[in-house]
């Protein structure tokens, strides 16, 4: 039995120089034979893996474009099958026009993510990998994708091995204790023991808190825009966003809604939602934006608290104020105008000066998102988690580590701690798919089949 | 020259060999009801120990513990023959604990062929089989002298004996173990039949006279004072009849061994056989771990009416001359008279991933191997293959399913596992570490593990499992009254936690939480348990250990659930891998000869990568 042929246009949609239409599976070279005339003459059958030929892609003998084949011959090929790379001219109906040909001779197309899958089934890729390269199809910026390409290229797995390695050798001690009644065991003595679970708790540790920072930058930053009604909430959003999204005008409680957009500030990506503004309110249409309002305050990774300078402070400013917490930066908006407000309630908290209307203080403010946001940079070149799954493992090797050095602590026979090392190696084996359990594979083709 | 056969006696099964696999196969077989004869080329040493004279150990005890809760003998055996007890690793926590004893060879032997004797429907026979093979649907099995037997079942139990060949130093013959006939031409019918054999080594250390020990250079050993024995049906503990020594090697055995190293067989290249690694002769100590200042070794009687003493720990295929000298060396054994010289012997075993889980061979049915002719060594993995093996071949006789024990349930089925799926590169030797359920497979809790499958296979008697049940109940009795026993602070108490390290008590506590306190025990709370029932040592030993691992062993529990998932992914046995797409050659190679029973089992050989069993799991859904 033998795998169906895929193809698909795998490079970005839209105006680029050239597409890409990748065909993997028993059958690509052939299918792509009858696809593409070499202007050598040769049948792409004739050549050897990593060579490329020039010729056109045909039609019922009518030429779509010039084209450029590359041959991959199994398993040397990213998916480690037969693989052939239509390299066609990058306008979209080019590019969609080959992909038929190319379908049309007997290929299908490929699903979402197939070919990293088949590349991890063949071999090509461990978890890690084929999860990061999801990532980088999804990626949302340059941050973003770049972990995620290091993650392809194994930063994480050689992260993960070196931990591994040291509780292998704890493993390797722990064995020949058990083994051996008469030795003296290296390594098992309580301080260097605990010493070296110290160490592999700490490199957890670290691990888990790049899921965090990770996270912020592939999946941004959740940021609302609070304040009382026409303080200039919309109008800041529009600056962020640098499009009219909010409608803005000078009746109080004209933005009932929460609006959603994304912005993208210093690599750092944030989900904007502008709120309806706080304020007390009869209005049960304008009520339920409020309340919804509160409720964005309390669940936002990032608050910007915007407060009109040009007017005193009221009791609804006050509330505003001491509801505000360390997740928020306090925006004074309209410094253009005379400032009349009671500063001196701001002690203590991040304030940035603005005008949202002609556009100043916004460098500053972008300054200040990044330092709120980004309690941990994360370089770009280390090893990062990027999924919930490998989160989940890394956490119960931390928990499972940290236990053991409880355990050991408290004075309990070292088979009894073996029990809880045992347990963060599976969790980090899990994490890079060495260790294989039913939803691993369950949950990653999941996501490989809704992947973008 | 061609013999003239005649025909002898029909059987249900036939067992090929008398030493510890062969006696448990043909006992148990014969217990099941089946109609058994075992052969064996010297009938004066049915269960012969040609090397320790000792049996336990570190995971061996565990094993013994296990074949003797499946209604095996050797346990018992064991304690009617023990010279001196010990458990091991005492101080070290209740999985690695391991149960040893030095054992009277020749008394042992002489219980082990009485037993067999005494057996009902077991015929015991002094034989050389020379040809086995299968002529209309039943296979016969051919003696030296021509008699042709039959049987629905063989299990080769050959050990050693099989083409066997003893060198020491330049010289070599052919031989089985303790001067004993080797068995020559039984190779050459397993080869026509097409079973590949392969050769694997062990040594042996020498024997020497007690009298010329300088026992006063030695370090003594003695057995414990509360000794346990090895049955769960043995009523008087073993008592301590001997006490053993240690002597330790120096410079000098180093400069003699490394001086003669080339007159070694082994590194002379005239050894083919592979030996076992955690079992290596003193010459391949000395090479290996060249740093190492110097080697223990213990000394250990053979026996109460023998003067023979064991070497443990250096045994060796150089020349006698070199031996005597290099023993001279060793403080306590400068003036040492050696009885029996230390020899290497090579022979002849299969690949145990020629066998299924049953110990059937896949592709002979009606075939079963057991012990170092599946490429094991020691009489304890020896045995509890024995076992499997003739409840095995009794079931397939009767038609019923094979008994296959999980590695969740027992270093038996650990053994097993190992040997049929990954295969062993050298005589496989049982270790605590080749178990991944260590704080579950302990060796008080066999009983509990395994005795309800031996009393439902009829192994176990009526008398024995009640017993069982009654310690299992007041055990949990026990265990539910420490959880519900509160201890109330006061002076006596705090004084003694406080001696013991541990924090005094300020309010009430559960008992059963200070028992889990590392520094206390079951025993040392005794005084201020005032409701104390009086229990058996083994049942206060059992709830102290539950109690105080609890956590631990709920933890190992739901690991073990979680493997249980992948082994509950069966795979049908007539999956052509090469249908599958997506695997790599060599996993389908692998696959493909192993035949793995369920998913668990497939992941666990070598050469079968993590993505390879996505594939696998993958291609089963659809």
């Amino acid at each position: 039995m033998s795998e169906r042929t895929v193809a698909a246009i795998s490079t970005p949609q839209g105006e680029g120089g050239i597409a890409v239409i990748r065909i993997s599976g028993d059958e690509a070279i052939k299918i792509a034979d009858k696809s593409f005339r070499a202007f050598s003459g040769q049948k792409l059958e004739t050549l050897k893996g990593y060579s490329a030929a020039y010729g056109e892609i045909v039609s019922d003998n009518k030429v779509i474009d010039d084209a450029v084949a590359l041959v991959f011959t199994s398993p040397k090929s990213f998916t480690g099958e037969n693989v052939v790379e239509l390299s066609v001219h990058g306008g979209k109906l080019v590019a969609r026009d080959a992909l038929r040909v190319v379908l049309s001779n007997g290929a299908d197309l490929a699903g979402p993510g197939e070919f990293t899958k088949r590349a991890y089934l063949n071999g090509k890729l461990d978890l890690a990998s084929a999860e990061s390269i999801m990532e980088i199809i999804s990626a949302k910026n340059e941050t973003a994708l770049k972990i995620s390409r290091m993650a392809k290229e194994g930063n994480l797995s050689r992260e993960i091995e070196e931990i591994t390695a040291e509780i292998l050798k704890l493993d390797a001690a722990i064995s020949v204790y058990a083994d051996y009644p008469d030795e003296e065991i290296e390594g098992l003595d309580t301080p260097t023991f605990l010493k070296t679970l110290e160490k592999i708790e700490e490199n957890i540790k670290k691990l888990l808190e790049t899921y965090d920072a990770g996270k912020v930058i592939r999946e941004g930053v959740d940021t609302c825009i609070v304040g009382k009604p026409n303080v200039g909430k919309s109008t800041l959003m529009n600056v962020l966003c640098r499009e009219d999204r909010s409608i803005v005008t000078d009746v109080a409680g004209t933005t009932r809604d929460v609006v959603e957009s994304t912005v993208t500030v210093d690599g750092i990506t944030l989900n904007l939602s502008d709120t309806a503004g706080i304020r007390s309110t009869e209005d049960t249409v304008e009520k339920a934006g409020v309340e919804r309002s509160v409720k964005r305050l309390n669940n936002s990774a990032l608050v910007l608290a915007v407060f009109d300078v040009s007017r005193p402070f009221d009791n609804d400013d006050r509330k505003l104020i001491s509801a505000l917490g360390n997740n928020a930066i306090i925006v004074l908006n309209k410094n253009d105008l005379q400032s009349v407000a009671d500063m001196s309630l701001f002690e203590g908290k991040n304030t940035v000066s603005i005008s949202a209307k002609d556009n100043s203080g916004i460098q500053k403010l972008y300054g200040e998102i990044e330092k709120t946001v980004n309690s941990r940079k994360i370089s770009g070149d280390e090893a990062v988690l990027i999924s919930e799954r490998q989160r989940n493992c890394a956490k119960r090797a931390y928990e499972s580590i940290a236990e053991a050095k409880k355990s050991l602590l408290s004075g309990i026979t070292i088979d009894a701690v073996g029990v809880l090392i045992d347990d963060c190696l599976s969790a980090l084996l899990e994490l890079t798919g060495k260790r294989v359990t039913n939803e691993v594979t369950d949950e990653v083709f999941k996501r490989f089949c809704v992947g973008k | 020259m061609n013999i003239p056969e005649y025909k002898a006696d029909n059987y249900d099964v036939a067992v090929i060999g008398g030493g510890h696999a062969g006696i448990e196969a043909a006992l148990v077989a014969a217990r099941l009801g089946l109609k058994t004869i075992m052969f064996t080329i010297t009938l004066d040493w049915v269960g012969n120990m040609p090397c320790n004279p000792s049996i336990g150990g570190t995971a061996k005890g565990h094993l013994v513990r296990e074949l003797d809760a499946l209604g095996g003998e050797m346990g018992k055996a064991a304690d009617k023959n023990t010279l001196q007890s010990r458990m091991l690793n005492r101080g070290k926590g209740p999985a690695v604990y391991s149960l040893r004893a030095q054992i009277d060879r020749r008394r042992y032997s002489e219980y082990m062929k009485h037993t067999v004797e005494l057996q009902k429907g077991l015929d015991v026979k002094q034989a050389e089989i020379v040809s086995v093979e299968k002529r209309e649907n039943i296979w016969h099995l051919i003696t030296s002298l021509g008699a042709d037997f039959t049987s629905k079942t063989v299990i080769f139990a050959t050990g050693t004996f099989l083409g066997g060949r003893v060198y020491v130093g330049e010289v070599n013959y052919e031989a089985g173990p303790d001067g004993l006939f080797p068995a020559t031409k039984l190779s050459q019918s397993l080869k026509n039949l097409g079973i590949p054999l392969r050769r694997f080594k062990t040594g042996t250390p020498a024997r020497v006279l007690k009298s010329s020990i300088d026992f006063s250079e030695l370090e003594l050993q003695e057995g414990d004072q509360k000794t346990v024995p090895f049955s769960f049906s043995t009523k008087e503990k073993p008592q301590n009849k001997v006490v053993c020594h240690i002597a330790y090697t120096n410079d000098d055995t180093k400069k003699v061994i490394l001086d003669n190293i080339h007159r070694s067989p082994l590194y002379a290249g005239v050894i083919e056989g592979v030996g076992p690694r955690y079992c290596p002769s003193i010459e391949d100590k000395i090479v290996r771990f060249a740093d190492k200042k110097r080697h223990q070794l213990f000394i250990e009687p053979c026996g109460e009416n023998t003067e023979e003493m064991y070497l443990q720990g250096m045994s060796s295929s150089l020349p006698e001359e070199v031996q005597i000298k290099f023993y001279h060396t060793i403080k306590g054994l400068e003036n040492v008279k050696v009885m029996r010289n230390a020899y290497a012997i090579e022979y002849d075993c299969i690949d145990p991933t020629a066998l299924k889980a049953s110990l059937e061979f896949k592709d002979f049915e009606g075939l079963f191997g057991a012990g170092q002719f599946n490429g094991s060594s020691g009489y304890e993995e020896a045995a509890a293959q024995g076992l499997i093996a003739g409840i095995n071949a009794a079931k397939k006789v009767k038609g019923e399913p094979p008994l296959i024990l999980s590695r969740a349930s027992s270093y038996i089925g650990t053994l097993i596992d190992d040997l049929v799926t990954k295969g062993c590169s050298d005589p496989y030797r049982m270790m605590t570490s080749r178990s991944e359920y260590r704080l579950l497979l302990r060796q008080d809790n066999a009983d509990d593990r395994l005795m309800p499958i031996g009393y439902e296979l009829g192994l176990i008697s009526e008398e024995e499992y009640n017993e069982f049940t009654e310690k299992k109940r007041l055990k949990e009795l026990e265990i539910a009254r420490i959880n519900q026993t509160y201890i109330a602070p006061g002076e006596e108490i705090n004084e003694m936690l406080s001696s013991m390290g541990t924090t005094p008590l300020s309010t009430g506590v559960c008992l059963a939480d200070l028992i889990k306190r590392p520094q206390l025990s079951y025993e040392s709370l005794a005084p201020f348990d005032k409701e104390r029932p009086i229990l058996p040592e083994d049942v206060c030993e059992k709830a102290e250990i539950e109690i105080k691992y609890e956590g631990y062993i709920v933890r190992q529990q739901s690991q073990i659930n979680e493997t249980l998932r992948l082994e509950n992914k069966k795979i049908p046995e007539d999956l052509n891998y090469d249908d599958v797409y997506g695997l790599r050659l060599e996993a389908k190679e692998k696959l493909n000869k192993i035949k793995p029973s369920n998913i668990g089992q497939a992941s666990r050989i070598s050469g079968v990568s993590p993505s390879d069993i996505s594939v696998l799991l993958i291609y089963l859904k659809k």
